[in-house]
């Protein structure tokens, strides 16, 4: 549970669990296990269009939830079920309590829901003099230590089996063997004893079917169904965002929720309830069964035009299976009890702002979990979003201020990168593009040293683009230059580079339009949206989409934001609105570039027979679905060489390196070590940010090998 | 109608995968003397890993002893004349069948018997009308739990079960369970435990009804 008052407490809480061995090595286990288990699970389908299925039908179900609730308490209350609307988390606590007063129930069994954390339900039926047993061994386990779950499918995975004998030993009073398999049936018998003298099971739901009043539930361990069999009063605590028209809608679910989750097909069980059943230990032989679904806000979200799709979540807990944030600092600092990626942006809705603030901060923006959500919500902006509304409320940081003002200036924004160059002369190397070390005004330098960071360049590429702009006589296609900041004015040589390759042909008229600036994908990250939409602006009329086929860029954060964020950003300008839209449509990366438009042939260049490795860029790979592209076109001068998780983040994420360099230094790590076992003489990449850190960490590390721009490999062998 | 044999070792090859065991058998016959044949080859309830022999409290353990020595079977639902069949045949093993009261044996039966009311091939999954509280608590609590699936019954995927499956539904109350595998876990450090809350084993027995 995030309970951080300040962003040091929030740093010094993530650099604690970055020193958990244990969770740091079962998560990374899993991760890895997850990809090959989510892939096999579905294989032969089409997850695209799945996804696109659910996220269809969610959104129908969010705009039509009052007549679903409706519709379903009239079904159900036909059935006997009593069915109640609470509007907040306590006054669903207040029910629950009060059903089991009712019915003069004393203990609880419950099987595993995450609504029932969001209300903390337990605390409250616990006050009230209940005894509650968590059914679900995670939970249950979790329940022992007084923790919430670390994460949405596998609370408990951040802990060991011998954590989990001590607990068992205290409860059996018995000394315990460390044995998975023998913990499990220890928890099997004790847990059975529970079952037996519950008056009341409490469960969750995935599904309220509405044409049939039923309630399904997707368990593994049977619990559920014990839990809804055995005692005679049923309560079922129900999100409202899980009222789905017709079984189908279900069904569609039910195919994408376990293996999205586990990499499994399905789960062990799978149980649709209809009505009051048959219950033998009730006086009259029948359930006493009431649904509650909990309102906490969802009704207000799903009439919010932007985050209406957070309410699509059918809790699979992909998200966090595949974020690296979470992979590194574990559910109980990458959340408040809703974990990963979509629970960055539950805190804030079920939880309130200042569980959520520093939380939000924590995205380093890579887009893995937008691309595994199995309802194809976009959690990358919405977290950004959320981190821009709360300044908006709280104020804004002095710094990402300044930097907003500064990016919505172009001309004092290029004025003062060219006069750091002089400003830093003071902090550079001798030797080498790097700064010795780092002005403090911008960061704690002892935090930045795990890699070496590059000076500005003598000569920006916009100074030089006079001198180097290609004669073409008869052009075929016109391309505009779209640089970003950082190869404008820090890696001029990787813009010149691919000018070399393109002007190799012929026939492509370039042009630089001078009048560019920083994308702004800085200040969208550092919570600065209006700066951000400012900056679209300027570039969009610097940039006029309709006199060139293409807008090239070289940067995978740029070309990722220029397409996907701009139309987002400037939808509430009317005028620019069609503008912006051709704009996107034309923005091009370098690889895809020279391989799929210009089909540049292998024949223009010598082979090194050099072994290259490749790092994709979070942008390219997953923000425009480039992913062939560069290794061929590495392949075509050099050796492509396949190396470990190749898609996995750098860790660089622009400003978050500097906010939260902990996190960043041990991203990059990994990667270092994951190219080093390739064997490799070098790495090739397609984001100049990518390279400042990877090459930034070769050299602070000592390594010798070169971090280019796959640009740069190429021209040096250029025939 | 004929079931393709595509689909029959679909069904098999995704059970198989989640730890249940697949045997084709001819006549219904079968069925008794292999439910028979699993509960005498199998150890006493108390004695297999369902939990009693471990370190457990002396609590739970008395839930344990309230069982009693004997083998059981539990075959609630049954139609009269197959639950005559069966009894006849434990009968003679010398293994107690019961067909209710499922309530008096919450420490554990040996074997569960029942008969699917439909087959998904595409996931390997069992789905049982298990309205009555005895059918619910023969699956959940017997150690191995076997279930003839008619081969008629077997469908390609949920989708094509939808329409049979919402009849079921709208016939209140209903309690539906799709059953694949064995009850499992893998909340402890990530290592798949088999038979946490519900049966050890899944016995599937392919009856070529037609």
């Amino acid at each position: 549970m995030q309970t951080a008052v300040k962003i040091e407490e929030y740093l010094q809480e993530v650099e604690e669990s970055l020193g958990n061995e244990f969770q740091r090595k079962a998560l990374d286990t899993f991760a890895v296990a997850y990809r090959t288990g989510r892939a096999n699970a579905f294989t032969g389908m089409d997850v695209k269009g799945l996804i696109e299925e659910i996220a269809q039908a969610k959104d129908d179900g969010i705009r039509r939830m009052d007549e679903l609730y409706q519709q379903f308490k009239q079904k159900a209350e036909s059935m006997g079920v009593h069915v109640h609307l609470a509007t907040t988390a306590e006054e669903a606590n207040r029910i629950i309590a009060r059903i089991a007063k009712d019915n003069d129930c004393k203990k609880v069994i419950k099987a595993k829901s995450m609504t029932a954390e969001e209300t903390h339900l337990n605390n409250h039926l616990e006050a009230e003099g209940l005894k509650v047993v968590e059914s679900d061994l995670g939970e249950w386990i979790i329940q022992m230590r007084g923790e919430g779950p670390s994460h949405m499918v596998m609370p408990a995975i951040h802990l060991s089996r011998y954590q989990v004998a001590d607990l068992f030993a205290g409860v059996t009073k018995k000394e315990q063997n460390p044995d998975i398999q023998k913990l499990v049936k220890v928890a099997r018998r004790e847990l059975r004893k529970e079952y037996v003298e519950a008056d009341m099971g409490i469960s969750g739901s995935n599904f309220a079917v509405v044409e049939t009043g039923t309630i399904g539930l997707v368990t593994n361990e049977g619990n559920a169904r014990l839990a809804t069999t055995l005692p005679r009063v049923h309560v079922a605590l129900v999100g409202l965002e899980k009222l789905t028209p017709t079984l189908h809608d279900a069904l569609r679910i039910l195919r994408a929720l376990p293996r999205n989750a586990t990499g499994q097909q399905i789960t062990s069980y799978v149980t649709w309830i209809t009505g009051p059943n048959e219950c033998k230990g009730a006086p009259d032989d029948k359930k006493v069964m009431h649904v509650v679904f909990l309102d906490n806000g969802r009704k207000k979200l799903a009439k919010d035009k932007d985050f209406a799709q957070i309410l699509r979540c059918i809790r699979c807990g992909a998200c966090a299976n595949v974020c690296p944030v979470y992979r590194l600092v574990g559910g109980h600092k990458y959340g408040h009890v809703y974990i990963g990626a979509i629970g960055l942006i539950m805190t804030y809705f079920f939880h309130g702002k200042d569980k959520a603030k520093f939380l939000v901060q924590n995205c380093v923006n890579c887009g893995a979990c937008k691309e595994v959500c199995a309802a194809g919500i976009d959690l990358p902006r919405l977290i950004k979003e959320i981190h821009a509304m709360i300044q908006d409320e709280d104020g804004h940081p002095a710094q990402s201020k300044l930097m907003g003002m500064v990016l919505k200036n172009r001309t004092l924004f290029h004025t003062l990168l060219k006069n750091m160059r002089w400003a830093q002369k003071p902090f550079a190397e001798r030797e080498g593009q790097y700064i010795r070390h780092l002005p403090t005004v911008f960061m704690k330098e002892k935090d930045q040293d795990f890699r070496k960071l590059p000076t500005i360049a003598d000569k920006a590429f916009r100074d030089e683009w006079k001198s180097i702009k290609p004669e073409v006589r008869n052009p075929t296609l016109r391309v505009a230059l779209f640089s970003g900041c950082v190869q404008d004015f820090v890696y001029p040589e990787q813009m010149k580079a691919a000018v070399k390759i393109i002007a190799s042909t012929g026939t492509v008229e370039l042009d630089y339009p001078m009048k560019q600036s920083c994308c702004g994908l800085p200040v969208n990250m550092m919570g600065e949206k209006q700066a951000a939409v400012e900056v679209a602006r300027q570039n969009v009329q610097a940039i006029d989409p309709s006199k060139f086929d293409y807008i090239m860029t070289m940067c995978a954060s740029c070309a990722s934001h220029l397409k996907h964020s701009y139309p987002k950003l400037l939808e509430n300008d009317a005028d620019l609105a069609p503008k912006v839209a051709q704009f996107a449509d034309k923005v091009i990366d370098f690889s895809s570039f020279i391989h799929d438009v210009l089909q540049i042939s292998s024949m223009k260049f010598n082979r090194s027979g050099k072994r290259i490795g490749y790092h994709a860029p979070c942008h390219l790979c997953r923000g425009l679905e480039v992913r062939e592209a560069p290794r061929e076109a590495i392949n075509m001068a050099h050796d492509y060489v396949p190396t470990s998780e190749e898609e996995v983040c750098c860790g660089f994420g622009g400003s978050y390196s500097m906010k939260f360099p902990a996190i960043s230094k041990t991203l990059l790590a990994k990667k270092m070590a994951n190219l080093e076992a390739g064997d490799i003489a070098a790495v090739a990449t397609d984001c100049p940010g990518c390279v400042m850190q990877i090459r930034g960490g070769m050299k602070a590390a000592g390594k010798d090998i070169e971090v280019k721009h796959v640009a740069e490999l190429l021209a040096e062998r250029l025939r | 109608m004929s079931v393709s044999q595509e689909k029959i070792e679909l069904f098999t090859k995704k059970a198989e995968a989640v730890s249940a065991v697949v045997k084709r058998i001819g006549k219904l016959d079968e069925a008794y003397a292999y439910a028979v044949d699993v509960c005498l080859n199998k150890d006493a309830c108390q004695l297999l890993l369902s939990g009693c022999e471990n370190a457990i409290s002396d609590e739970a353990s008395d839930l344990c002893v309230a069982k009693a020595a004997d083998k059981v079977m539990a075959a609630p639902k049954l139609a009269d004349e197959q639950y005559a069949k069966l009894a006849k045949a434990a009968e003679k093993a010398g293994v107690k069948l019961i067909a209710d009261g499922l309530r008096g044996h919450l420490a554990g039966i040996d074997i569960g018997f029942a008969v699917a009311d439909l087959g998904l091939a595409e996931t390997g999954s069992l789905v049982l009308d298990s309205s009555s509280e005895d059918l619910r608590l023969s699956t959940m609590i017997s150690e191995i739990n076997v279930v003839v699936l008619p081969l008629s019954k077997l469908r390609a995927t949920s989708y094509e079960a939808e329409a049979e499956l919402l009849p079921m539904m709208q016939k209140a109350p209903n309690y539906l369970a799709f059953i694949t595998g064995a009850s499992r876990t893998a909340d402890i450090e990530r290592v798949l435990a088999i038979g946490v809350h519900g049966p050890l084993e899944l016995h599937i027995l392919l009856w070529e009804d037609e």
